[in-house]
């Protein structure tokens, strides 16, 4: 049986089940659309939120991270993980009590104006755009490898799948696939790396593995040590010290924490669940499930990195393993001969006097069009030739997007097929379920607080439903586009600048509006503005304005800038808070009353009870 | 005390009612703010304090987990694990506030 079958079977098969799902669950009212009716278990609504969680970007992105910048790659398993404490202690049971079920609805009730609304909509627009890019890309990496087209057809086919099933399926559908979804994102991201654990180091839990000793050729000696020989030895610097600044990973990590707490997508997931107590259950199983997957991400990383090293330093190009070929052939792995010996040499930045290891000049290789001579496509010793300039500033041969290393890890191990098989079923889940839930956030903020709160009031449910569905074609639209185009090198950072997004615009604001009873409109709308409008012009200033590192504040890379945007957030916030008046006296009692789950003041509950709710959204709010 | 029975009449129990509840509601709130401060200087402690602050030091002076590094360790391992230690001990000590201040909520 050949791999394109095994392939085909394996994601037609999750397909069919996905479709499935989402057709037997789908929504037929708002409510269900937006939360899932409010009904679904602890458990389900655990997996379900991991899936959404684990992004494209985390599943394929991660360990290459890892697998490259070794200890600086902590900033993502700590940051995308220790947000989850935050967001449970802080927020979600506060804020599944107040009972409205998007972010930018409580933000406008809670500070009782249109204008926080609308702000707010405007920062849940520019966050989950910047996240289903990073989405778009994923799916198209995915789908570029499968089938061997570009990466520009891979994004066009994954976001017509996402549309048909996320912008149809609403919140319920897709709660149930993101279940059957995360079965098979585990399965695909452990087994390989159990295998490969069984390989390298004799032990079958690859999280013993990295701690223990390399055995796969000569005497055992400690993994780590290996790896860091295999580094130094190369001129990179030590795998478990790393190159990044305390400051710098401190400030990445703090933002990706605090991103995570104000991500839109991930807060809505709770108010699947039925009350406050399923709410704190619910997260213990989130993160339980997704460390599942950052514990397995670091030992991937390692481990491929060796494999890779191991199988195509000092090799000459002639006898390379088929898969580096494979990857060459869609342009996600290249070779530049700059020393004409007809073998692959990888260096780090230590081997030149330089200091650097870029292969080429220019942002990605680009290839020469199809019309030019056959001298020009394919070099001598076979290698497909490269448009962009060979950089001789160093000896570096080799180039690779980080993007690949989990998609080469099988292959690099020598894995069954269909192991790779599980794990192209796995990545394509990956994607899918994320971008869905996002899309149905970015539809929702968009039909429901921008055209029913703001605009259109007298929109029906089915109306409203309707906008949603549009919303999500045209935003998808707009992914698939930067999906494309994609502003930066490589999936993970992308998706990091959504996560500053969200530190300095959700997380002080939703913080405040939740703890504070004092802090009123003018404070709240003058801080969201300041903290999103400081990041946003930081990272477009030295991503696309062409800012160079050395004007970086305090040498904050644009990466990390969220957590200055926090900062900035809280001081304005509090600030202009003191300098006008407090906010009306029924606002203080609901921040009160939030604050105890079990006070029925303020309860607005979402099971069942719509009439009810209705009418105390019409008294707490601002009386639309 | 027969003076004091038309005070206790069903007309001002209501509003004495709801200020004790009042009173309650504030003593849970601040239960579970001390949930908080418990939980929040460890969390601060085992991610950024092990795993960024403190790390070269750890790695230099702690004692290896296995031949890993212990700051390494702690940054790309054991912070996760102690998160979702954090969680778990979260979600049993808020019950536990839930079950003495009998904080039902209503579905």
């Amino acid at each position: 049986m050949s791999q394109d079958l095994l392939n085909f079977i394996f994601i037609g098969g999750s397909f069919g089940l996905y479709i499935y799902i989402a057709f037997s669950s789908r929504a037929s009212s708002t409510k269900e659309y937006y939360t899932a009716g409010g009904g679904v278990s602890p458990f389900a609504n655990g997996m379900a939120t991991a899936a959404d969680w684990m992004s494209a970007a985390t599943f394929i992105s991660m360990a290459g991270t890892v697998a490259i910048s070794g200890y600086d790659g902590s900033r993502f398993l700590m940051g995308w993980t220790g947000g989850f404490v935050l967001l449970t202690v802080l927020m979600v049971p506060y804020l599944r009590k107040f009972g409205k079920p998007t972010v930018p609805d409580f933000i406008g009730d809670r500070f009782y104006s249109k204008v926080a609304r609308g702000v707010a909509v405007v920062c849940a627009i520019f966050i989950c755009m910047t996240y289903i890019m990073g989405q778009m890309r994923g799916v198209g990496v995915v789908f570029s490898q499968l089938f061997g087209i570009s990466i520009q057809s891979g994004v066009l086919v994954g976001a017509s799948i996402v549309f048909v099933y996320a912008g149809l399926g609403g919140m319920k559908g897709i709660t149930y696939t993101q279940v059957a979804q995360y079965c098979v994102m585990a399965f695909a991201y452990t087994i390989p790396a159990i295998f490969i654990s069984i390989a390298l180091t004799n032990n079958f839990i690859p999280q013993l593995g990295l701690i223990g000793d390399y055995n796969a050729a000569g005497p055992a000696v400690p993994f780590l040590e290996k790896l860091n020989k295999i580094n130094t030895d190369l001129g990179f610097s030590e795998f478990t010290s790393g190159r990044l600044d305390t400051i710098n990973m401190f400030c990445i990590t703090a933002a990706l924490m605090c991103g995570t707490a104000g991500l839109p997508h991930v807060i809505v997931r709770f108010f699947t669940v039925k009350n406050v107590a399923s709410v704190r259950r619910s997260a213990c199983w989130t993160l339980g499930f997704i460390a599942v997957i950052y514990l397995t991400a670091p030992t991937i990383g390692s481990f491929s990195r060796v494999n890779l090293i191991t199988q195509l330093e000092d090799r000459s190009y002639a006898d390379v393993p088929q898969w580096f070929l494979e990857f060459e052939a869609t342009g996600q792995m290249a070779w530049v001969d700059k020393n004409d010996d007809g073998k692959i040499q990888y260096f780090g930045p230590g081997k030149s006097e330089s200091n650097t290891n870029t292969v080429f000049v220019g942002a990605g290789p680009m290839y020469p069009g199809t019309d030019t001579p056959a001298d020009q496509l394919v070099g001598k010793h076979g290698e497909r030739l490269l448009a962009n300039r060979a950089d001789e500033t160093n000896p570096n041969e080799l180039w690779f997007g980080n993007d690949i290393m989990v998609m080469a890890n099988p292959q690099m191990a020598g894995l069954p097929m269909w192991v790779i098989a599980l794990l192209m079923a796995g990545c394509i889940a990956a994607a899918l379920s994320t971008a869905a839930g996002l899309l149905l956030v970015l539809s929702t903020s968009i039909s429901h607080d921008l055209m029913k709160k703001i605009i259109k009031p007298s929109l029906t449910d089915r109306e409203e439903v309707n906008y949603a569905r549009a919303a999500s074609f045209i935003a998808l639209a707009v992914a698939a586009y930067f999906g494309i185009n994609p502003p930066s090198a490589f999936i993970a950072k992308t998706v990091a600048f959504a996560f500053g997004l969200a530190a300095s615009s959700f997380f002080p604001t939703l913080l405040i509006g939740i703890f504070s009873k004092r802090m009123n409109k003018q404070g709240a709308i003058a801080g969201m503005l300041c903290g999103i409008t400081f990041t946003i012009g930081y990272i477009i200033y030295f991503q696309f304005l062409g800012g160079s590192s050395a004007e970086y504040l305090w040498g904050i890379t644009p990466e990390g800038i969220g957590f200055v945007g926090m900062i900035i957030n809280f001081v304005v916030s509090f600030l202009v808070s003191s300098l006008t008046a407090p906010p009306p006296t029924y606002i203080q009692e609901m921040v009160v009353n939030i604050h105890v789950p079990g006070s029925d003041t303020a309860t607005l509950s979402m099971g069942g009870e719509e009439s009810e709710g209705e009418t105390r959204d019409g008294v707490g709010g601002e009386g639309i | 005390m027969p003076e004091s029975s038309p005070g206790e009449s069903g007309d001002s129990l209501t509003p004495n009612a709801n200020k004790a509840s009042a009173h309650e509601h504030k003593r849970y709130f601040r239960s579970s703010l001390v949930v908080i401060a418990w939980l929040l200087p460890v969390w601060f402690l085992v991610s950024y304090g092990c795993g960024i602050l403190f790390r070269e030091w750890l790695d230099a002076n702690a004692p290896k987990i296995g031949n890993a590094p212990f700051g390494f360790w702690m940054a790309q391992q054991g912070s996760i694990i102690c998160f979702v230690i954090l969680l778990i001990v979260y979600a049993v000590w808020m019950k536990r506030l839930d079950d003495k201040f009998s904080q039902v909520e209503k579905i």
